[in-house]
């Protein structure tokens, strides 16, 4: 087995959801590969070759990969992937983007989003907004694989010593370019692998009151999500946004603070280890899979609860 | 210029489905189906693309069984000027279904396709970025926002850091996420004019295109249980609780 990971990056440093799609390799078993394409990218390759388990680092670096294009990424993956039994990557809005074209281009079918390894060529992937959970077996010769990054446990960023390879890159796409990137600033840890996670909904009523839910997530040095309501009324950004088609996170701590809790969302935090739910509908969904609930206004128990901490 | 716009039948997002005890798939019967949101999401910027005198027809393809012409009535209803069915009895994968759309792209000739990011049934996120690359296209997915210049696209995508843009020539596809605009509801004289507008039906099997899977489905199951939880008086009572479970 010989297994290529797509390394998820800014140019700058490695993505945590790389680790975790490096652990789901290591359960596939066999020689650890990954790709660096970028421009400019020499300490996400310093990384990457540190890595726990990784022999060989190659190196894309190109103005045109600089920014994660699908079209320029996919074009040098389809190049190398005959050259491997598997190639994977984190199923992120980065791997969503690109892998599907690497496949459609290798006439092969992606399996899309994993949580579990059965076998080399046998993978667990869930359907229906996580409500069922489908085993499927592959059988191109090359399996393309999206990985969940909270399914896997990270391998360690020390230990490894990878070579490195240069790897040319040919013709950049011609219809598609960059043009800005809006990134949220946030001084709160990164949602997809914070501990603690706090999660406002529409029952916080206002983009201004959802300060409550930023307040209590610096209290507790905890990451801030939204429900897809949340997001869709601008109380906060669309990357905050935890659910099926949003973020997937398990923390250790999940606040659902005026989260009515939809099927929808609950795919996206079901996992987390221990889920706390603060709303005042004591029919809300999200208390039948919350661990602790309190039914008050959450305006009461916020305040409450952060002069406890 | 034509648009085309892929819409799927799918169990509606209020459903809570259940897994069938052989553990061969979900149970699909007797459930409230619907169009796939991010479909819906497609046909909408369509339509507004019509309003803007950008598009100049707006034709809606599915790819299912026979009941799959209830989706393609809504997206008549919703403004579609016409559909297409692509018959298939057993649903293929989003490979083989990008292969059909292609088919199709190739003889309406559109300049836009639109599909939604995901369906809701199998969450794959694959079929849109598989037909830009069968066509050799662009890709501007996960869009929220597709403002037309000439005969390019500036196309905001939501990403997992926030916002992007990026510009794409035409012809292009792009996949919609939610917040790309708030679909219309349609109004019984729609409905009812949707009726007389034409769908054509075609077989999966009459473009000469291999759908056999390539993912063999072992099983189904249904997620494990969480095991149930308690309601705790106030604040108090819950950092208590979550001292006590070593998680503060």
């Amino acid at each position: 087995m010989s297994i290529l990971v797509i390394a998820e990056h800014d140019n700058a440093s490695l993505n945590a959801s790389t680790l975790s799609t490096l652990a789901a390799a290591a359960q596939i078993g066999g020689d650890v590969t990954v790709l660096v394409a970028g421009h400019n990218a020499g300490a996400v390759v310093t990384e990457a070759q540190a890595a726990s388990g990784v022999s060989k680092v190659l190196v894309a670096d190109d103005a045109a990969l600089a920014d994660g294009l699908a079209e320029n990424i996919s074009a040098l993956v389809v190049e190398i992937a005959s050259n491997f039994s598997h190639v994977l990557t984190a199923a992120s809005n980065f791997g969503k983007n690109f892998m599907p074209r690497v496949a459609a281009k290798l006439d092969m079918m992606q399996v899309s989003d994993i949580v579990e390894v059965v076998t080399a060529d046998t993978f667990v992937r869930p359907i229906y907004a996580g409500n069922a959970l489908m085993t499927v077996k592959s059988k191109d010769s090359v399996k393309l694989i999206t990985v969940r990054s909270t399914a896997f446990d990270a391998v360690a960023e020390t230990g490894g010593s990878a070579s490195t390879e240069e790897l040319a890159f040919g013709e950049a796409f011609a219809g598609t370019s960059f043009v800005s990137r809006d990134v949220t600033v946030s001084e709160r840890p990164e949602l997809a692998t914070a501990r603690i996670v706090v999660s406002g909904g529409r029952g916080v009523g206002s983009k201004e009151q959802f300060t409550i839910i930023d307040d209590l997530a610096e209290k507790l040095g905890a990451a801030v999500g939204a429900s897809r309501a949340a997001v869709d009324s601008g109380y906060a950004p669309n990357d905050c946004q935890v659910g099926q088609t949003g973020k997937v996170v398990a923390p250790d701590i999940y606040f659902a603070i005026g989260i009515s809790g939809a099927i929808q969302h609950q795919a996206g935090m079901r996992e987390s280890k221990i889920i706390v739910a603060i709303n005042k509908d004591d029919e809300a969904p999200i208390f039948q899979i919350a661990d602790y609930g309190i039914v008050a206004d959450l305006f009461d128990v916020v305040p409450e609860l952060m002069a406890k901490l | 210029m034509k648009v085309l716009v892929a819409v799927k039948r799918v169990v509606d997002y209020n459903v809570r489905i259940r897994v069938k005890s052989d553990g061969s798939g979900v149970d699909t019967d007797n459930v409230v189906m619907s169009m796939n949101p991010f479909d819906e999401n497609g046909l909408e910027e369509a339509l507004r693309m019509k309003q803007a005198g950008i598009a100049t027809e707006v034709i809606a393809v599915s790819v299912g069984g026979e009941k799959s012409q209830d989706t393609l009535r809504s997206a008549l209803a919703m403004g579609a000027d016409r559909a297409i069915l692509i018959k298939a009895d057993e649903a293929p994968e989003p490979l083989g279904i990008a292969k059909l759309l292609a088919k199709i792209v190739e003889q309406e000739d559109p300049q836009v396709a639109i599909l939604g990011k995901q369906a809701i049934d199998d969450d794959s996120n694959q079929t849109g970025q598989m037909l830009a690359a069968l066509l050799d296209w662009p890709q501007g997915t996960f869009a929220s926002n597709a403002e037309f210049d000439g005969d390019a696209i500036n196309l905001t995508r939501e990403t997992d850091a926030g916002l992007e843009t990026i510009k794409i020539n035409l012809p292009a596809v792009i996949t919609t996420d939610l917040r790309l605009n708030d679909p219309r509801l349609p109004k019984l004289p729609d409905i009812m004019k949707a009726k007389k507008k034409p769908i054509d039906i075609v077989e999966a099997s009459s473009f000469g295109i291999d759908l056999s899977p390539r993912l063999e489905v072992v099983g189904v199951a249904a997620p494990a249980e969480r095991e149930p939880g308690i309601i705790v008086a106030d604040a108090a009572e819950l950092v208590e609780k979550l001292k006590e479970a070593g998680a503060l």
